[in-house]
């Protein structure tokens, strides 16, 4: 024993851990960097050959091309950056719609899942099971078809309800006409919102001091509903409607929401509410059984169980995940560009094309995408750091 | 002193068919109304599509009978079946990749039990690839050779997320123990890497594939479009993998790796031998469901103009005779994907059961 420690005083130096560990480390960087300047120096070559330009000198030029739909005023003279700056909002406005809708879609399926009444819960699950096979591309190039197939031109157009027309060219509906007391009217109905909160917390507090319960829905929907209510009666009750009319092959007046953008955000909704739905099924089942008998036994109403004890509890294991389908809708919205919806990436696609400047275009991608997923995961972190247990 | 007591029957509304009725479709007010609304919604639903997919429906003839027909055109599937499936591929070869996918398929179901994945599978695996990639290729023992670029339809939907799949598996097994290790540069490019793909959607990726790619390459090297798309897919599928791969590794017991160090085991021999067997394992289900969504992924490949099985349904509907009938072509399609992420997932779930069976019964070694 002792001849084996007597020889082993000298270590070489590759067989030291931590020598071998920077080792290591500088093999790889050199091997990145060499591969990098590889890539970037051909990279230079090709786009020299080609008489491409570099940098983004481009985002200043005229852009030249029309853009379907847009949330700012676009023509095709405006700039590049303009376009694209177009792109993102309207890539954020169906991801926020979507997100919206398919959390409220997939909560409702994923409860439904768990329905005491077998026929419910089948439809939920048949649902849950279609939807999640079928690549959401096809599902997104079904209801673009059906709009274009199914759906009349606008002269034939259906009008299932009173102001709503439904045509190839989208969705027609009325609105209101433009009357500055309806300015008012959103004014009080963001002022009701907060007052709302407030009474709410006061409710809360309340009821944790003296026990004593407030009738916080009704309350809540009477302010909601009334205070707007009432400043559109003071200011004069106007009831004229910007009809949607047929006017030569289309309609003019009201609102359109084309059917690019409806089967966009339709395939994404439902898609997306697939998952979220065997999210919210799973929060729901880790939480024991005895919490709900225990809620049931000191008298508490079936939905007050779901509202005040496995919802909070269910919360913490479903923001996680639900927050990666969250951020997966984001990315599939950049689907759009398969249907025609100008979303970042078709207008993106259509800057590359016509400048040819690839690396920009696709390092713009990335960065925007990169962005909402960093913002959308920095919120549902603090979300959920925000219903985390609160230990003592 | 015997007294008979005399059995009484539950109701007969409590047991039977009336009495799983009440108990699953009429208990309580919502639950009946609930039941009431729905069945009237199905009675509605369920004729009308029956009347519309069967009785009413077509399904041999040309495009002007079915202009005419009131029910389902199925005849744009029938009647462009070859085309839809095999796309590009000349037409008197077709046999060819007709086989190589009935090979494809039957070994991933023989070798769906994992008992029998061993080295003997290995070779048997190896084999069958190099004789699907002749068959398709060609240009060997009298086969005329085919261009990759005419490879389309489902046979390049089942390569790409075959392919896609195998490759990015062991790419993801690097990453994530690069990840894990505590070497502080090769964890941030890992870091890096992970967490970019991951904040990307495919489509950046393919884009990148379809314009970047060539731009990166010396001049005079090209490298086809399908392979190009395949790469990024590797790419962006390992991402995801090495995720799902670290959460195993996260999940090992620390008492395993200093057992193995302890052993005089090094970092690579640990690795293979004791904490990669065990981590794999356990991993296999959310495995299975990234493969799932690469396999649905594939389908985005449209946008950089292959022909995957969606796109030559796509071009079959923009000719004239068939066009309005898209409705019955992708129902065909959305139920070859629906019956390959079925029994995806339904694998998926059986080794779940079987990884809990294994967990609860007591090692008998």
């Amino acid at each position: 024993m002792a001849s084996v420690n007597s020889n082993s005083g000298k270590t070489y130096f590759w067989n030291d851990q931590k020598t071998r560990a920077i080792l290591y480390q500088v093999f790889t960087a050199v091997a990145v960097a060499l591969l990098g300047y590889y890539l970037i120096s051909n990279v230079q070559t090709n786009m020299a050959k080609q008489s491409i330009a570099s940098g983004f000198g481009f985002i200043e030029k005229e852009a030249a091309f029309e853009i379907g739909e847009s949330l700012i005023e676009y023509s095709a003279a405006d700039s590049y950056g303009r376009a694209l700056i177009v792109g993102v909002l309207n890539t954020l406005k169906v991801s926020l719609v979507g997100i919206i809708l398919t959390t409220i879609l997939g909560t409702i399926v994923g409860v439904a899942t768990l329905s005491k009444n077998w026929l419910i819960s089948r439809l939920g699950f048949v649902y849950v099971e279609i939807f999640q096979n079928i690549p959401v591309l096809l599902q997104l190039f079904f209801f673009y078809a059906l709009f274009y197939e199914a759906f009349p031109s606008p002269r034939q157009a259906l009008n299932p309800v009173t102001g709503v027309f439904l045509t190839n060219r989208g969705i027609d509906f009325a609105v209101p006409a433009a009357h500055p007391a309806w300015l008012y009217v959103g004014l009080a109905f963001l002022a009701a919102c907060a007052i709302t909160v407030m009474i709410n917390r006061w409710s809360v507090k309340r009821q944790e001091a003296t026990g004593q319960q407030f009738p916080m829905f009704w309350a809540g929907l009477a302010i909601l509903v009334g205070l707007p209510l009432v400043t559109w009666a003071i200011n004069g009750a106007p009831s004229q409607m910007d009809i949607p009319v047929l006017k030569g092959f289309n309609f003019s007046g009201g609102r359109n929401i084309s059917p690019e953008f409806s089967a966009l955000l339709i395939g994404l909704v439902l898609y997306t509410a697939s998952f979220i739905a065997q999210i919210v099924r799973a929060g729901i089942q880790s939480i024991s059984h005895g919490q709900t008998e225990a809620a049931l036994s000191i008298g508490l109403k079936p939905v007050h169980v779901l509202k005040l004890v496995i919802f909070p509890q269910a919360l913490r294991v479903i923001v996680p995940p639900l927050t990666s389908q969250l951020l997966n809708l984001t990315k599939n919205s950049s689907l759009a560009v398969a249907i025609g919806y100008p979303d970042f990436v078709q207008v993106a696609g259509t800057t590359i094309n016509q400048t040819g400047q690839a690396v920009e275009g696709v390092a713009l991608m990335m960065l925007v995408y990169l962005t909402l997923s960093l913002l959308t995961s920095a919120y549902m972190n603090w979300y959920n750091k925000k219903i985390a247990i609160i230990e003592r | 002193m015997s007294t008979t007591i005399e059995e009484i029957k539950p109701p007969a509304t409590n047991v039977g068919v009336i009495g799983w009725i009440r108990q699953n479709l009429f208990n309580g007010l919502f639950s009946s109304i609930a039941t009431i609304v729905i069945l009237a919604g199905l009675i509605r639903v369920v004729p009308q599509f029956i009347q519309w997919a069967f009785i009413d429906s077509v399904w041999f003839t040309s495009g002007q009978e079915c202009h005419e027909a009131t029910g389902a055109c199925w005849s744009v599937i029938t009647q462009n079946i070859r085309f839809n499936i095999f796309g590009y591929y000349p037409y008197e070869e077709q046999w060819r990749p007709l086989i190589a996918m009935i090979i494809l398929i039957g070994m991933l179901i023989y070798s769906r039990d994992w008992n029998k994945w061993n080295k003997r599978l290995g070779y048997i695996w190896l084999f069958a690839l190099f004789v699907m990639g002749l068959l398709m290729k060609g240009g060997l023992l009298g086969l005329v050779s085919v261009e990759s670029t005419k490879w389309s339809g489902l046979p390049l939907t089942l390569l790409l997320s075959f392919f896609g799949i195998l490759a990015s598996y062991p790419l993801g097994v690097v990453l994530a123990l690069g990840r894990q290790s505590n070497m502080p540069i090769i964890k941030s490019l890992c870091v890096v890497y992970i967490e970019m793909i991951r904040g990307v959607p495919l489509i950046t990726m393919l884009f990148m594939s379809s314009v970047m790619f060539p731009l990166f390459l010396p001049e005079g090297v090209t490298i086809d479009k399908v392979l190009r798309a395949q790469a990024a897919i590797i790419l962006f599928t390992a991402a995801y993998i090495a995720e799902v791969v670290r959460g195993g590794l996260q999940a090992m017991d620390k008492g395993q790796y200093e057992a193995a160090e302890s052993l005089g085991l090094n970092y690579f021999q640990m690795m293979r031998l004791i904490i990669l067997p065990q981590a794999l394992k356990i991993v296999i289900p959310p495995t299975v469901g990234i493969l799932i969504s690469a396999f649905k992924d594939t389908s985005l490949v449209v946008i950089i103009a292959l022909y995957d099985i969606l796109n030559t349904t796509k071009s079959i509907l923009t000719e004239p005779e068939w066009t309005g009938f898209s409705t019955e072509a992708y129902i065909f399609v959305a139920m070859i994907y629906y019956v390959c992420c079925f029994s995806m997932s339904q694998y998926s779930r059986k080794i779940e059961k079987e990884l809990e069976y294994k967990s609860n019964t007591p090692q008998s070694s």
